[in-house]
């Protein structure tokens, strides 16, 4: 019997879509391609307006070491160069593009059919210049991830198919129609590691994506359903019983987590030489007529992707990139679909966001997967106690919402402790 | 144009549970209580628990109106307030003395610590504390006889309850004859069903027994102040000389309401897994303490009280390991 992790909760998984196979949304009119999709430093713009690009055309370049190229992913015009709405970051450098009918790729896009002779080093160039980040939602850079310090020795590379968020099936879907291409990225990767051991981790509520990974030959582990599964740490103890310490991160057990949706992405870059320029995202709830899983050019606006899924059931109340637990809520529906974007959904009604005073029912504290007592970070915060709010751990929070969900009193434990933790950054700089 | 969009912290989603829902599922778990208590002391019972929970509402609405809060009476917790402290008094006490304990309860207990969830002992013991220490005669006296029974559950003699006769078997007959009678299965039996004098909603153990564990299942309630209050309190009336055997102590007097409904009030108990089993067994520890040597027959509510002062000093010793924190120093891993 596999160990779990300690904390989580169930809330109702809404997977809808998960029978809805991908279906392709044509390249908008016009996209805005952030040059900042990946955690680490922006890319260094390649084009100037007026530029005429192809799908595929470099016109970012990744600037250091924890930073990835971007690429078009559209053919047409760039028409400007300037801040646009980012559903990360507010708002940020994007280069937007008029595409015109033609989709035409980049000419040094060829395909490579003996990839898999490539060597370690040719593989880990091709993945970062191919622009491929944790498509998880982190967006961090995959060949940083794949270039662990030599004393760190990687024996496990975990492939996660969990997808633990509610109403998200893309990892699901991606899971059901291309498994041939994920375990092939996954090998890629694990080649890269040099690590012996490849586990493919999927929650038992998707148990025929599990299955049929499982013909592809991989060593596949089916693990409870329970939020948040697919928290790299949580997954890594409920695996192999190994802790991530504090601070630490999955190399120092040993491990490297990979999406399903990255190891896809990296072997289309090996296999074709095909940059990341698109993605699947679910796109669902109350707002939007159809739900769907769509596959959708990077730089698309939600708009599009809403149109092309019938529109708005009733005027839109809220708009979250990503799940409903970890998810980003939009101020625009213009707001570009990047790379860590996995879902969009709509919801034309709210619930009431009233707080009640904590009642010291410790149902944040018992739910809490990182071991963290919410109610008196959360407590400390509010003082401005900053120093005893890091005391308590405010910076091993993963933000992962089980606090918030369960909390009686509908308290924002997670801004609270978002606030904190940016605070306790702040400070510790100065 | 357009009504804008709404933006928030996530998560964007929230438990079905709310504070509201919690104080009424417990309300809900202590009714049998109370209905077989008005059952067994009569329509006086209702009464009382009626002046007690409309006096904890007013309170409650003047206080917040004057402290210029937002008034919150429907969310319930007045009315839980109102009712376990009516649960806390003998059915025969004048009608004066709810109103009373239950003003105090509110205003100094809850309001003016800062309402719901800034209290830090139990409002509805701090009432009866505070009856208890003002009126003792009246809280210690005015019991009822359950219909078709008699005060102390043993046949012939009506003169105390249970615990009282324990405590003094000499002021009611031969002490050994006393103390035997109270051992026996029929009095136990009595003591559990519920049929002796008691507290309004004390005396039946088993309809407290089923309520708490309803909210235990349900998960408002956390076993391990309940298993670490009525176990550690169990172990010590077993190897302690305490004249009546382990069954009677538990079901007798108001353990079963303490341990169930009111030492696991969320807000004035620990909120680490560490801090809930010091918390329980701290409570047992004192009752037992208070019942052998203290100068009253019953110790559960003070043993309460007393713990929940300890509850923030608990919390801060008691804290969750965080994960991935290295409790001692082994050896690195490699």
């Amino acid at each position: 019997m596999l160990r779990g992790f300690s904390g989580g909760v169930h809330p109702p998984e809404d997977k809808t879509t998960e029978t809805c196979a991908i279906e392709i949304v044509p390249p908008p009119k016009r996209v805005c391609i952030p040059f900042s999709q990946h955690t680490g430093k922006p890319a260094r713009p390649l084009v100037q307006k007026d530029d005429l690009v192809r799908i595929g055309t470099k016109i970012g370049e990744s600037d250091g070491f924890i930073s990835v190229p971007i690429h078009s992913s559209v053919a047409g015009k760039v028409i400007a160069i300037e801040q646009y709405a980012h559903p990360v970051l507010g708002s940020a450098e994007c280069c937007i593009i008029e595409s015109t009918d033609s989709d035409e790729w980049e000419t040094n896009i060829m395909e490579n059919q003996n990839y898999e002779q490539l060597t370690r080093e040719e593989l880990l160039g091709i993945i970062k210049e191919a622009g491929i980040v944790g498509l998880g939602g982190a967006a961090f850079p995959t060949h940083v991830k794949l270039t662990p310090p030599p004393e760190k020795p990687i024996d496990t590379l975990i492939i996660n198919g969990c997808e633990c968020e509610p109403m998200l099936t893309a990892d699901h879907r991606l899971m059901l129609e291309y498994p041939t291409g994920i375990t092939e990225g996954a090998k890629l990767f694990l080649k890269i590691l040099g690590a012996h051991n490849l586990i493919f981790a999927v929650e038992d509520n998707k148990k025929n994506a599990a299955e049929i990974v499982k013909q592809e030959g991989v060593d596949v582990r089916l693990v409870k359903t329970k939020y948040p599964q697919g928290a790299e740490k949580q997954l890594i103890k409920a695996l192999l019983n190994r802790e991530v310490p504090r601070g630490g991160l999955p190399m120092d057990v040993g491990c490297v987590v990979q999406n399903v949706g990255t190891c896809y992405a990296a072997f289309q870059a090996a296999r074709y030489q095909k940059p990341l320029i698109d993605r699947v995202v679910t796109v669902t709830g109350t707002g939007v007529k159809e739900s769907k899983n769509v596959l959708v050019r990077i730089g698309t606006p939600a708009i599009d992707v809403i149109n092309y899924c019938g529109g708005y059931t009733n005027p839109p109340k809220k708009i979250i990139f990503g799940g409903p637990m970890m998810g980003i809520a939009q101020y625009t529906e213009y707001v570009p679909i990047i790379k860590g974007t996995s879902g969009i959904i709509v919801w034309s009604e709210v619930p009431d966001e009233s707080e009640d005073p904590c009642v010291r029912c410790a149902s944040c504290v018992n739910v809490c997967p990182m071991g963290l007592m919410p109610t008196e970070i959360y407590a400390f915060v509010r003082n401005k106690k900053f120093s005893k709010a890091k005391e308590y751990g405010v910076l091993d929070c993963i933000e992962c919402g089980c606090c918030a969900y369960a909390c009686p009193a509908k308290i924002r434990l997670v801004h609270y402790l978002k606030y904190g933790k940016s605070e306790v950054w702040r400070l510790s700089k100065k | 144009m357009k009504e804008l969009l709404t933006v928030s912290a996530s998560p964007h989603i929230r438990g079905k549970m709310n504070i509201t829902l919690a104080m009424r599922l417990v309300i809900i778990a202590l009714v049998p209580a109370f209905i077989f208590s008005v059952y067994l002391y009569g329509v006086r019972v209702l009464i009382i628990t009626i002046i007690s929970i409309v006096v904890s509402l007013v309170c409650e609405a003047v206080m917040q109106k004057m402290l210029g809060r937002k008034i919150t009476i429907a969310d319930s917790s007045a009315v839980l307030t109102g009712l376990l402290l009516a649960f806390n008094l003998p059915p025969g006490v004048p009608l004066w003395m709810p109103a009373i304990g239950s003003a105090f309860a509110i205003i100094f207990a809850k309001q003016l610590f800062g309402g719901l969830g800034y209290n830090f002992i139990n409002p509805a013991l701090a009432g009866r504390a505070f009856l208890m220490a003002s009126w003792p005669t009246f809280m210690t006296r005015e019991w009822l006889a359950p219909v078709g029974g008699t005060l102390s559950g043993i046949d012939g003699i009506t003169g105390a309850t249970p615990l009282t006769l324990l405590k003094n078997p000499a002021n009611y007959g031969d002490p050994s004859v006393i103390i035997s009678r109270l051992n026996e299965m029929e009095t136990i039996k009595n003591i559990f069903i519920g049929k002796i004098g008691g507290c309004i909603g004390e005396t039946s153990a088993l309809l407290l027994l089923i309520g708490g564990l309803f909210l235990i299942i349900i998960g408002i309630v956390d076993y391990r102040i309940v298993v670490g209050y009525l176990g550690s309190f169990s172990l010590l009336a077993l190897v302690l000389p305490t004249k009546a055997n382990v069954v009677f102590h538990l079901f007798s007097g108001g353990l079963f309401l303490g341990a169930f409904f009111m030492a696991t009030d969320w807000v004035t108990s620990p909120i680490t897994n560490k801090g809930r089993w010091i918390f329980g067994i701290g409570c047992g520890v004192l009752t037992v303490v208070i019942r052998m040597w203290g100068g009253y027959p019953e110790g559960v509510s003070y043993s309460i009280l007393l713990m929940n002062v300890f509850t923030p000093l608990i919390d801060r010793l008691t804290r969750e390991r965080i994960f991935g924190e290295q409790r001692k120093r082994k050896g690195a891993k490699k």
